[in-house]
């Protein structure tokens, strides 16, 4: 799950991690409000989206008056904010943060995530701050410094300073480094983060060592044990359609295309939208009903495709394991009737109760074409809505 | 042979007497596997009788804990069964009564609770299978998890993959083929796991009963890379993979946990070409990944030693 700038900057503060101070705007005045309360001669004003790269689309604004706070948050917001992680269509932007200005000395970067390969969480830190990770990783290696973090002691004082002196922190500064390292380090495991990037780093012209941007993303396994996160959402950075099918705990991606797809697993979903594309066809979705799935899950998972305008015929393609054919059919059928069935679909079942869900489809009395195989099925749903 | 489970297998299920656990125990029977007893905390001294389909009924005890159903049913093996805020802990108390295999089958388990479990099982003897996996299977012997028993044939053929129902049609295309398998490992769809590809693969290539091997991988983290090398250096026998995941947009959690681009890496084209470099041939639909183990084994003159269902 994501969050914004903001958001993440409060929960680190929480752990002691030093973070400029701000304030939330969602309108002009309150802009104009924060900038006056924070006092500083130079103020930044910060498009809130999820998504990074808004500095070059020109989502941060440096402003030196209150009138140009005011001028800039009136640009901001509502604008539709395009960066390259937005995707062509961009992000409206809903939410400022009003920053007070600070003197950057020097950019670092420093991030924690879960390495697979040790399973271990993992720290890194480059001089290069400001510039993309991935950038920094595929032009000099060398210059990312990794500490591989046991969990049974935590982060040792030792590894963060080993940090800090690789990427040339100051001498003086060391010291509130590894503090802040530490504390971003309590901060990702308290909460379950997936990643935290902090991207820049800043010391200050007065000797701090501040997060001068926060990326913290959170493990969707972990939600239940933090309603605090959870209450962070911002329902207004996701699609519809995905927010629906986490009411039903469905686990759906919208995508481009125009063919909906229901699977059951997800590896057979990812393959099921692989080969859609293979014989000419777009997926519209990525969709898994999962195992253990109820009539009423898969009505609405049904539900959720047919409410897509984009798409214009759905390809359900199920081996079940756990998930019975019977029930896939009842609830197609169930679905169909609700909402009428006013496209091609086509119908690929295999498995536990195979004969049975045949059966229910062939008896229901609705068009559904029937698929032997899945490469027969791909072929067929792609055939029908050319 | 087979790798992991055969016939003299006893297994427990942890968290028994849940309607999921109960479900897959009967189906564990039904194939015959030698399900031997359960656990659920609270419900020790009691016993579940399941209703088979050759119409007996089998009584498994239950206890509280594994230790106890260890000591009692000379168990060596644990399939998990429990929901995700508890199976971290149901993985090292199986760990801790040193069981030598625990599968389990629970998804959504936070990741940094697998961090600690592997942390936890270092120096153990106990070997892990998933989480967030289909279980495993040899067919004609030993069936643990929620995997459907009749799609399975008895041969020579491994299968290990990260998802669960695209493993079911691999199987399935290999069994209308009449190429068996010898053992089908689910090693799960989680960022951190039990076990990776490479120690499966491994014990394929010292079980004198694979010929060959399916390597199932999906986008997300570098295991399939790090498979590759391996069994370009390592591995005596065939492997055929699929990779699932080309059309998956990046920085989107496809489902599994473990299934997501970042930061640039993880993407199946980067996996499939590492695998072409490594002597692997990579099916290029899901739909062919039977039809190109076949053309494989053609290759190598191993065709006819795996057809073993005419």
């Amino acid at each position: 799950m994501n969050i914004h700038e903001y958001q993440g900057k409060e929960v680190l503060k929480q752990y002691g991690v030093s973070v400029p101070e701000g304030r939330v705007a969602f309108t002009v005045d309150e802009a104009v409000e924060a900038a006056k309360e924070l006092g500083t001669s130079v103020v930044v004003v910060k498009a809130q989206i999820h998504a990074g790269g808004r500095g070059k689309a020109g989502g941060v604004k440096v402003a030196k008056s209150l009138d140009e706070v005011r001028q800039y948050a009136s640009e901001l917001l509502g604008k539709v904010l395009v960066t390259h992680q937005t995707g062509p269509e961009g992000k409206e932007v809903k939410r400022l943060l009003i920053e007070q200005g600070c003197d950057i000395k020097k950019e670092y970067y420093v991030g924690v995530v879960v390495d697979r390969s040790t399973g271990r969480v993992v720290m890194m830190a480059s001089e290069e701050g400001g510039t993309e990770i991935e950038e920094v990783a595929a032009r000099t290696p060398e210059k990312i410094f990794k500490e591989v973090i046991d969990p049974v002691v935590g982060l040792q004082p030792f590894q963060a300073r080993r940090l800090a002196f690789n990427i040339n922190i100051p001498n003086e500064l060391v010291g509130k480094a590894v503090q802040f390292m530490t504390a971003l380090y309590n901060a990702f495991v308290d909460k379950d983060c997936s990643i935290a990037e902090i991207n820049p780093l800043v010391v200050t012209g007065d000797g701090n060592i501040l997060a001068l941007d926060a990326k913290l993303n959170f493990d969707s396994n972990a939600l239940y044990r933090h309603p605090d996160i959870v209450a962070l959402r911002d329902l207004d950075e996701e699609d519809e359609k995905e927010i629906q099918a986490s009411k039903f705990d469905l686990s759906y991606i919208a995508l481009d295309g125009n063919i909906g797809c229901m699977v059951n697993g997800a590896g057979l979903a990812m393959a099921t939208m692989d080969i859609i594309k293979y014989y000419g066809g777009e997926p519209a979705n990525f969709l898994d009903v999962g195992g253990g799935a109820s009539k009423e899950k898969v009505t609405e998972a049904f539900k959720i495709i047919l409410s897509d305008p984009k798409v214009k015929g759905i390809f359900v393609n199920i081996f079940g394991g756990i998930m019975r054919c019977d029930v896939i059919a009842e609830g197609v059928i169930a679905a169909a009737r609700e909402l009428g069935l006013d496209r091609p679909l086509v119908v690929r079942l295999e498995g536990t109760n195979v004969e049975l869900g045949k059966k229910l489809l062939n008896e229901s009395g609705l068009n559904i074409t029937a698929a032997d195989s899945m490469a027969d099925g791909a072929q067929k749903i792609v055939e029908l809505v050319k | 042979m087979s790798i992991l489970v055969d016939k003299n297998t006893k297994v427990i299920t942890q968290g028994i007497t849940g309607k999921t656990a109960l479900f897959h125990a009967k189906g564990a029977l039904d194939y015959g596997t030698q399900m031997v007893g359960g656990t659920s905390p609270g419900k020790g001294g009691t016993n579940v009788e399941i209703q088979l389909e050759n119409g007996t009924v089998a009584k498994l005890p239950v206890f509280n804990t594994v230790r106890e159903a260890v000591d009692a049913t000379g168990a060596t093996a644990s399939v998990i069964y429990v929901p995700p805020a508890f199976a971290a802990d149901a993985i090292m108390e199986a760990v801790d009564a040193e069981l030598e295999l625990v599968i389990c089958i629970t998804e959504g388990i936070p990741v940094l609770d697998m961090v600690k479990v592997k942390r936890y099982m270092e120096g153990k003897k106990t070997r892990l299978i998933g989480p967030n996996c289909p279980g495993v299977i040899t067919p004609d012997a030993c069936k643990i998890g929620i995997m459907p028993g009749y799609i399975h044939t008895k041969g020579h053929v491994g299968v290990v993959s990260r998802s669960g129902t695209l493993t079911y049609e691999a199987v399935h295309q290999l069994t209308t083929r009449g190429i068996g398998q010898s053992t089908a490992v689910g090693i799960g769809g989680d960022p951190v796991k039990g076990s990776e590809f490479i120690d499966i693969l491994k014990m394929f290539n010292e079980d004198p009963d694979t010929y060959a091997v399916i390597m199932i991988g999906e986008i997300g983290g570098t295991a399939e890379e790090e498979a590759a090398e391996w069994i370009k250096a390592n591995m005596t026998k065939p492997v055929v993979g699929f990779i699932g995941g080309a059309t998956a947009p990046p920085g989107k959690r496809m489902g599994h946990a473990g299934a997501i681009i970042s930061g640039g890496k993880g993407t199946a084209a980067e996996k499939i070409a590492k695998l072409e470099s490594c002597g692997i041939k990579v099916a290029p639909t899901p739909a062919e990944m039977g039809a190109t183990l076949v053309s494989v084994l053609e290759e190598r003159g191993l065709l006819e030693k795996c057809i073993t269902r005419k």
